[in-house]
């Protein structure tokens, strides 16, 4: 099955769900550090330049240390994300969730030199298309995944449908996929929803059937009113 | 319960633990004072109690995923690894550091007969046939080499501080670069990391043969005594790891491939760091020892001192309390 969602059991019992990042995503990410990099590159050359021999050997220093620490550091101290994996809202973690440790980082950071083999990162996307949590040689070696970290927003639903109790008793997968009509239907056409809801409510018109199917989703998510605007998601900015 | 009694009984909760996530991640000092710290291992079970509920009550999957963004951003917090440095250190060097060489001695033996195979290949070769050289290494190279070792050249007498400080971030640039792609090219089955010794040390012996052959080695010999010690060792070390990792790929044993090349990479990485560190020295001797100008004897003793030391540690450093 094609799926990019990770369960995770955490020690609590919770039953976690991680969206893992693919790689069109990290290679945007890469892509923007690269530039960030090759931005300090250019500084440093005209900032050393001024400083004459000396100068090259600090340069060279400066390169040893972005090329092969660059993500490293910001791994380790940012979360899991370098600037290029923030802007893109994807962050590195072990696999079992838990912050990237040192070794951890260094282990995938040094082993990008097999994935990037023998150009373009082809030993890395063959890789991370050969397993289902899209890891790089470095990520299977490091035992660490790439994650999105935000969320986005979902918006909040709103339904001018007065709640009716449904004259059945409701199984949980009714009320999963009622309630899934309810959040789901504004993405869909009118006719759509009429026919999904036909299918449930198979001996009515489509018209009455997509009333009826919002009004008992109301019901189920316990609303009196005529209005509801339910878990309106506040934003979770900065944070990862 | 309904879903909207759900939520209005529990929010004010779930803001308070999103707040307490802010202040963690803006990892400020003063703020962390807050007593509200102390119950957060207590409300991070209490979301992850309501995640259960929310989930098995089927209420909507917005709520869900937004409890479990809740978690999620918990666990980072609550299982995150706190990292001492300096005591770590120390017993790195003392102790974690060479045992983890001779652990995986076989690797590192392997990794140092390659490459010790190839120098003495060449220098036989280039010995014998002097024009070998060429078969190897490119007639410009050659006698750009020739030229840097030739005694008596005045530029070694003229070279300043500033000059060293150039080669030294070339060194750190170059050598350690090397070292960790030995390192990473070992996981195609150890056949990238045994082509670099093979090359390395082709040329190597090429080029000591070949001084030998036209009366420069001394030039050559005292340059690179003190700080080949290092250098080459941690080369051979960064093969040997690179091979460790190839052969849990090739031959995992009992467990599967992915946790074996895990397991691999664990056990590999101490020495990565020491290689690390001993290129580090070596570049520093490289680039402020090995270019003065002093008598053989001199370079030579502290040469052999250089490599009768790091040896005398790998072997013997941390036997005690192993």
């Amino acid at each position: 099955m094609i799926d990019d969602r990770q369960g995770l059991y955490t020690p609590e019992g919770a039953e976690l769900s991680l969206v893992l990042a693919g790689p069109v995503v990290r290679t945007a990410a890469f892509t923007l550090d690269l530039l960030i990099r090759l931005a300090i590159y250019i500084l440093a050359a005209i900032i050393f330049s001024l400083l004459d021999s000396i100068g090259t050997g600090l340069v060279l220093i400066l390169m040893f240390l972005l090329e092969w620490f660059y993500p490293v550091l910001f791994e380790v101290f940012r979360d899991g994300q370098t600037p290029g994996k923030k802007s893109m809202g994807i962050a590195v973690t072990h696999s079992d969730g838990t912050p990237i440790t040192v070794n951890g980082s260094l282990i995938r950071n040094l082993l990008r030199n097999a994935d990037m083999f023998p150009a373009c990162y082809l030993v890395g996307f063959i890789t991370m298309l050969c397993n289902r949590r899209f890891q790089r040689l470095g990520d299977l070696a490091a035992d660490t995944v790439v994650v999105y970290v935000n969320k986005p927003e979902l918006t909040p639903v709103e339904v001018n449908v007065m709640a009716e109790m449904p004259d059945w008793t409701v199984a949980l997968a009714d009320q999963r996929t009622l309630v899934s009509f309810l959040e789901r239907g504004v993405k869909l056409s009118q006719a759509r929803r009429q026919e999904l809801a036909a299918l449930a409510y198979p001996n009515i018109t489509p018209e009455r059937a997509e009333r009826l199917a919002l009004a008992h989703a109301r019901y189920l998510l316990g609303g009196e009113t005529t209005k509801v605007a339910h878990t309106a998601q506040r934003s979770q900015d900065g944070n990862a | 319960m309904k879903q909207n009694q759900f939520e209005a009984q529990y929010r004010a909760e779930w803001l308070e633990f999103e707040r307490l996530l802010q202040i963690l991640a803006d990892n400020k000092k003063e703020q962390r004072q807050d007593a509200q710290f102390a119950s957060f291992p207590e409300r991070y079970r209490r979301l992850c109690h309501q995640h259960a509920l929310a989930h098995e009550r089927g209420y909507s999957l917005p709520l869900i995923q937004q409890l479990n963004e809740l978690i999620f951003q918990g666990h980072r917090q609550l299982y995150r690894h706190r990292l001492p440095i300096v005591g770590p250190l120390i017993r790195f060097i003392l102790h974690d550091f060479p045992v983890a060489v001779r652990e995986q001695k076989a690797w590192n033996l392997a990794s140092g007969f390659v490459f010790v195979f190839a120098v003495v290949f060449m220098w036989v070769l280039v010995d014998q046939q002097p024009e070998m050289i060429y078969s190897l290494i490119d007639g410009n190279s050659v006698s750009g080499i020739e030229n840097m070792y030739e005694p008596g050249a005045g530029f070694r007498e003229d070279r300043d501080s500033s000059d060293d400080v150039t080669m030294f971030g070339y060194y750190i640039y170059n050598n350690i670069g090397i070292a960790f792609r030995t390192f990473a090219s070992g996981l195609f089955f150890g056949v990238g990391a045994i082509v670099v010794e093979l090359f390395n040390g082709a040329y190597f012996g090429a080029i000591a043969a070949h001084l030998i052959n036209i009366g420069s080695h001394e030039p050559f010999f005292t340059f690179v005594v003190a700080h080949g010690a290092p250098e080459l060792t941690a080369i051979a070390l960064s093969g040997g790891s690179g091979m460790r990792l190839g052969w849990a790929l090739l031959a995992p044993g009992p467990w599967p491939r992915r946790y074996a090349l895990q397991r691999a990479a664990q056990l590999a990485m101490p020495v990565m760091y020491g290689a690390f560190g001993l290129l580090l020295i070596a570049a520093f001797v490289e680039a402020f020892w090995s270019p003065r100008q002093l008598e053989p004897t001199i370079k030579y003793s502290v040469g052999a001192a250089s490599w009768i030391l790091l040896y005398l540690y790998l072997l013997v450093a941390g036997r005690r309390n192993a």
